[in-house]
């Protein structure tokens, strides 16, 4: 267990991989005890014990439009991230009057990138070298016969860097889609979208919970059967709890953001000129306009697993885009659609209790650790 | 596509990432300015890691065809 308060020591860890996922919330922890008791019931049921979960689940439900500033019915819960990602924008590629075709940045979620091919024809947008989806590309790709749907996420989950949503000029019959499970409780939702999609464990509420919303008036068709539930947006029974918990989060997060977020934006620029001074790195990502909490760099002629595990050892978890380090053992389709290194990469995010003390001993140590991986190999 | 112009072939079939940017590192100095190495690897971040490599190092990233055997090949112009 990660413990960013105790002294440091031999065993000290600094879990550096909040962008997967955050630890539970506090103020989560505590909804969603309460809930597991009082919010089981089937909340379409009339007696008492559905009539209070339905109580805690339209509540849950009014606070998170109120932390994201749309109408409550415009928030439905989901089973995860994904599925909001998958019901969002395949919701209003079915809506759509126009075409079969999704124009979507190259460096999307693996989750939008997935659903787009699909659920219909694909023209991919490139970026420049900060990550910078080039709006004017996904404008005209918009306007191409058969365009059905624009998807740009919020900010991208790898780099960081903040994409230019509430700035797209589309077309009127062509809806954008945003995929906001990077930045979501964070930073506030940008403008322009007609469905968007967040993921709760990454801003600290339980896993399992996603947050689909859908502009009201927006020309979305559910995507999957039918469910007799009380959100026709999605299926299954619902997880009051968890969305219990999933708001509670957000709505400290939301308060505490301010704070939080100049603490971490001041540690990452730490990270990133102390990495700068590394021989043979390549920082990352937008260094202005970015994610207060992530940073992802990469070390020429290392190799990304044994990085991951090097720092592991050391007691840094983080995350690497590097093909040797992945689940699918391809390179990063973000860092590769940006033309940077593949190899030797790390991301860092940050955790709400990240700490000065452990970025410190974090870049104390990264050279000592990139010159022992480079001396492995004779360089 | 037509093959490329190579005057250095580096074999690094066997290898993966990052050791065939490290095999092309090594043997830049081989070849003399305005020559070409190909790096024959069928290592997945090579198409992205060889031309970004020549981008940090000012080096000239020619293009991609294939060796004798099918095996993706990577071809780079010794620019200094």
């Amino acid at each position: 267990m990660s413990n960013a308060s105790a002294e440091p020591g031999p065993d000290a860890r600094s879990e550096l991989d909040s962008a997967s996922s955050e630890s539970l919330h506090p103020a989560a922890r505590e909804a969603l005890l309460a809930a597991l008791d009082q919010g089981y019931a089937d909340p379409r049921r009339l007696h008492r014990a559905g009539r209070t979960a339905r109580l805690l689940l339209d509540n849950a439900r009014a606070v998170v439009a109120e932390c994201l500033d749309v109408r409550p019915d415009e928030v439905s819960f989901t089973g995860s991230g994904t599925e909001a990602v998958h019901r969002g924008l395949l919701g209003l590629l079915r809506g759509s009057r126009r075409g079969s075709t999704v124009v979507h940045s190259a460096v999307e979620h693996a989750a939008v990138r997935h659903a787009a091919a699909w659920g219909g024809e694909v023209s991919e947008v490139g970026c420049d070298e900060l990550g910078r989806v080039r709006a004017g590309d996904l404008v005209e790709g918009a306007d191409a016969p058969g365009a059905a749907v624009v998807a740009l996420q919020s900010a991208n989950h790898e780099v960081g860097t903040i994409q230019s949503v509430g700035e797209l000029e589309l077309p009127n019959d062509v809806p954008l889609f945003t995929d906001a499970c990077a930045s979501m409780g964070r930073l506030p939702l940008p403008g322009g979208w007609a469905a968007a999609a967040g993921s709760a464990h990454k801003w600290g509420g339980p896993a399992g919970v996603g947050v689909l919303l859908v502009r009201k008036g927006a020309r979305w068709r559910n995507p999957f059967p039918h469910d007799d539930r009380i959100d026709e947006r999605v299926a299954g029974f619902e997880n009051v709890p968890g969305a219990l918990a999933a708001a509670a989060a957000l709505q400290a997060v939301v308060a505490e953001r301010d704070t939080v977020n100049a603490r971490q934006h001041a540690l990452v620029d730490r990270v990133r000129s102390a990495v700068a001074q590394i021989p043979d790195a390549q920082v990352v990502g937008d260094p202005v306009d970015r994610l207060p909490h992530v940073v992802t760099f990469s070390f020429l002629y290392v190799d990304g697993e044994a990085l991951v595990h090097a720092l592991d050892r050391l007691g840094f978890g983080v995350a690497s885009g590097s093909a040797c380090a992945a689940s699918t053992l391809e390179p990063s389709a973000v860092l590769a659609a940006m033309r940077v290194l593949t190899h030797g990469n790390v991301r860092l995010s940050l955790t709400r209790d990240t700490s000065d003390a452990e970025i410190d001993r974090l870049v104390a140590q990264l050279p000592g650790v990139v010159s022992d991986l480079r001396s492995e190999v004779g360089l | 596509m037509s093959p490329l112009d190579v005057d250095l072939e580096l074999d690094c079939r066997e290898l993966r990432c990052p050791m065939p940017v490290i095999e092309l590192a090594k043997h830049l100095a081989d070849v003399d300015v305005g020559q070409t190495i190909g790096v024959v690897t069928s290592d997945v971040a090579a198409g992205s890691d060889v031309p970004a490599w020549c981008r940090m190092r000012e080096q000239e990233y020619v293009g991609e065809d294939v060796a004798d055997d099918g095996v993706p090949r990577f071809v780079v112009r010794r620019l200094a």
